[in-house]
């Protein structure tokens, strides 16, 4: 219980004119801990993704993340060089839609690849093989290593973008919706690899969706935001077997059983 | 030779010189960085040298003498008139000869003769960023100078050997300047890349259409990009030039019938005369 | 140490704020102690609050009021206090909990199913996989299934995978709800066993066994929870 947080957040609040889309948001995520933010649309969750990974700055409050030296870095104030090369190295941001987080025009070896020679790979038989190994890896078949991603569909594409953020081996992987869009098949094939993939890497993931299911399945703590404020948090099956708010209670009361 | 009246020395008023040169001040400051500067009106068209010309218009002097070069040749279209545009406007001496140059204004080439300290080469630049194809974004492609962040440059070359087996970029090949900056060394084959490598003469770049300059001091580091096992190997024609038996230099090939029949030559025309000149003194002893 | 897990006026009450915010008390001034190597069966009628004082022994309910007392790594914790990263470790490592229901997580072999909890507080894979193809072996779950997810077997199938998963680690306080509620006697037989197994190895165990047969064979005692008086 003494290790320090990996990423630690305090009295974020954040207006978009006269509405609150973050009020006094204070999280903490520790290693190898998957927190996810569960909320309806306008919750403010994706905006809370993005505040807490630098790409947007808040109104008030602060962002602190741990290197793996143990320094604590003002995330939004240690200029956009660091938040970069951070954002190369050891975070990672899995985007909802994976045309945004993927070079459509690159092969996927390439995509995979590019991480690696950002941060000074430049032995090509090496990325290669590192490449085939995280094909293989998020069960893509490694022949269409040099294939394009826009002939690959959605779920392949989801997939490839996971490799490519997980090539460098990040401690803290951002996930915004990874499984939205997606058929239902698909998303638990993606899901159950994320699990896996988070077991064996030891990644803290900070995942941000509306599906409960998945957030039960994947997630050690949850938080459920509504109208930009954390109205309950902790154990994922103590929030939603025992849901004290009223909002919780909804929220779990609504999920249609299969 | 009197400069035509009615045309300040070198066309370019002072004030655009000294313009220019406060921006080659800042080029030659930070290898291979671009710097905006701008570009004037000149009588001829974008396209036609007009950036290499202003920057040779700002450095030039009474006492210098200028070569210019096409694709290595003195005596195409091109070559010849921006020497005798100087020749009007400057009244300075002009020669064909690399060694006798104090300036070399050049599209598309690096003369084979190596250069010296105090010369100076002025490349003619079509596209002066690199990551144009790449990335069409001028903001992206600031912020990734900025950030020396060069990832998808890598990234082609990697596609290149995954579709090609090789890297497939035989002119205007990307390099790193002093460690720091990729920039493109305008459309010279990649052949030439290795005589930009600590060389002893100043080399200035000037791009008049997008309004760039950028310059590599002498004995500054130039490193074509590669990969530890697919290292960059200049490539010229398996051949001897016709004319004077090169196997050193970068050849053109020539047609020469309509039956398939072919020459290659020098491409540097200076170099190849002066070989050729060579032969002959040696046949005659 | 004389009880390996205890509550000391534990209370549990739910508001349902979609039914107006009606409240409704289960669980009012619980003392129970549970000692290593004991089995206390929690007894009462339905309704009572068995399942529901199970829960908030594992920390799944949230405690109203209360403390439940838990040896851990040999110091003394209060789950109901306890954060959720130390909620998470006592539930690897301390407290085991067997449901009356398999939460099927698509895909996962039967093995590994089982042999997660064991991967997860340090055993090498293979042998994990060895221990719990050993254990589904005596519980009579043929080697056929092993590598099958759990989604399609029958619901006596799928308890004795919750059972396997429950058992393997060994952990000092083990919860079970109605380990035996779809076996047949055969497979009721294994359980008991390795009820007294766990037992004699210093586990304290608290149960629900509604099969009286089971209940009088394994229980030490019982613990008799009434419903408390209905909505404020």
């Amino acid at each position: 219980m003494t290790e320090a947080p990996l990423l630690e957040a305090s009295g974020l609040s954040l207006r978009f004119g006269a509405v609150p889309a973050l009020d006094d948001v204070s999280l903490a995520i520790w290693p190898g801990e998957v927190v996810a933010i569960v909320g309806e649309s306008g919750s403010g969750k994706t905006t809370l993704l993005r505040v807490l990974s630098g790409l947007l700055r808040p109104d008030a409050g602060q962002v602190t993340y741990r290197d793996p030296e143990g320094a604590a870095l003002p995330v939004h104030d240690m200029g956009e060089a660091a938040l970069r090369r951070l954002m190369r190295t050891d975070w990672g941001f899995v985007h909802q839609n994976p045309r945004d987080g993927l070079r459509m025009g690159v092969s996927a070896g390439g995509n995979v690849g590019e991480r690696l020679m950002a941060v000074g790979a430049r032995h090509y038989g090496s990325i290669r093989a590192e490449a085939l190994a995280w094909l293989e890896r998020v069960e893509i078949d490694p022949a269409r290593i040099d294939d394009l991603p826009r002939t690959f569909s959605g779920g392949m594409q989801q997939r490839l973008q996971i490799a490519r953020t997980l090539v460098t081996r990040p401690r803290l992987v951002f996930m915004d919706e990874p499984t939205g869009g997606l058929d239902v098949s698909v998303q638990a094939r993606l899901l159950d690899l994320i699990r896996a993939l988070v077991a064996d890497l030891g990644l803290a993931v900070l995942l941000v969706t509306h599906d409960i299911a998945a957030a039960r399945l994947l997630a050690h703590r949850l938080l459920v935001m509504r109208h930009g404020q954390v109205v309950e948090q902790g154990l994922t099956d103590r929030v939603l077997d025992d849901p004290q708010h009223e909002y919780t209670q909804l929220l779990v009361a609504s999920v249609l059983a299969a | 030779m009197t400069s035509t009246a009615g045309y300040n020395f070198a066309y370019l008023d002072e004030n655009t010189k000294r313009m220019i040169r406060r921006a080659l001040l800042k080029a030659v400051a930070i290898p291979g960085h671009q710097v905006p500067f701008g570009s004037r009106e000149m009588p001829l068209p974008y396209g036609w040298g007009t950036g290499g010309i202003q920057v040779t218009a700002s450095i030039i002097g009474p006492n210098d003498t200028l070569k210019v070069i096409d694709q290595g040749a003195d005596d195409t279209t091109n070559a010849v008139s921006i020497r005798r545009f100087f020749a009007r406007v400057a009244g300075v001496a002009t020669t064909e000869r690399t060694r006798e140059a104090s300036i070399i204004q050049t599209r598309h080439r690096i003369p084979e003769t190596p250069l010296r300290e105090g010369q100076i080469l002025v490349y003619q630049v079509p596209m002066p960023e690199p990551l144009f194809r790449l990335e069409p974004r001028v903001t992206e492609t600031k912020r990734m100078h900025a950030l020396a962040d060069y990832g998808l440059m890598h990234v082609k070359l990697y596609e290149d050997i995954a579709r090609h087996g090789h890297i497939a970029i035989s002119y205007n090949y990307p390099v790193m300047v002093n460690g720091r900056y990729l920039m493109a060394p305008s459309p010279i084959p990649a052949f030439d890349n290795p005589k930009m490598d600590r060389m002893p003469a100043l080399q200035l770049f000037g791009a008049g259409r997008e309004k760039r300059i950028y310059a590599v001091p002498p004995y500054t580091p130039v490193r074509s990009l590669d990969f530890e096992d697919h290292p960059f190997v200049p490539i010229r024609a398996d051949a001897a030039c016709a004319l004077c038996g090169s196997r050193e230099s970068y050849l053109d090939e020539v047609v020469t019938d309509d039956r398939g029949g072919r020459i290659f030559v020098c491409s540097d025309t200076d170099y190849c005369r002066e070989r050729q000149a060579a032969r002959r003194r040696d046949a005659a002893e | 140490m004389n009880w390996a897990i205890r509550t000391e006026g534990l209370a549990k009450s739910f508001t349902l704020h979609l039914q107006g915010g009606a409240r409704i008390p289960v669980l009012q001034g619980v003392e129970l102690a549970v000692a290593p190597g004991e089995c206390v069966a929690l007894s009462g009628p339905s309704g009572a609050g068995k399942s529901t004082l199970m829960r908030c022994l594992y920390g799944n309910y949230g405690a109203g009021a209360g403390r439940i007392l838990l040896q851990h790594h040999g110091v003394e914790i209060d789950l109901a206090k306890a954060d959720p990263r130390l909620v998470r470790e006592v539930r690897h490592e301390t407290l085991g909990y067997v449901s009356q229901f398999l939460r099927v997580i698509p895909r996962v072999p039967t093995l590994d199913i089982v042999a997660e909890p064991l991967v997860a507080r340090g055993m090498a894979r293979e042998v994990a996989r060895e221990r719990a193809a050993a254990l589904l072996a005596r519980l009579n779950l043929p080697a056929p299934l092993h590598a099958l997810p759990p989604a399609t077997f029958s619901g006596g199938e799928q308890q004795r995978v919750n059972l396997a998963r429950g058992f393997a680690p060994g952990y000092p306080v083990l919860l079970l709800d109605e380990p035996t509620a779809s076996l047949d006697a055969g497979n009721r037989a294994v359980v008991i066993s390795l009820i007294e197994e766990a037992k004699a190895a210093g586990a304290a165990i608290i149960g629900i066994f509604h099969d009286a047969e089971v209940r009088d064979r394994v229980a030490d005692r019982l613990f008799e929870l009434h419903p408390l008086q209905g909505a404020a």
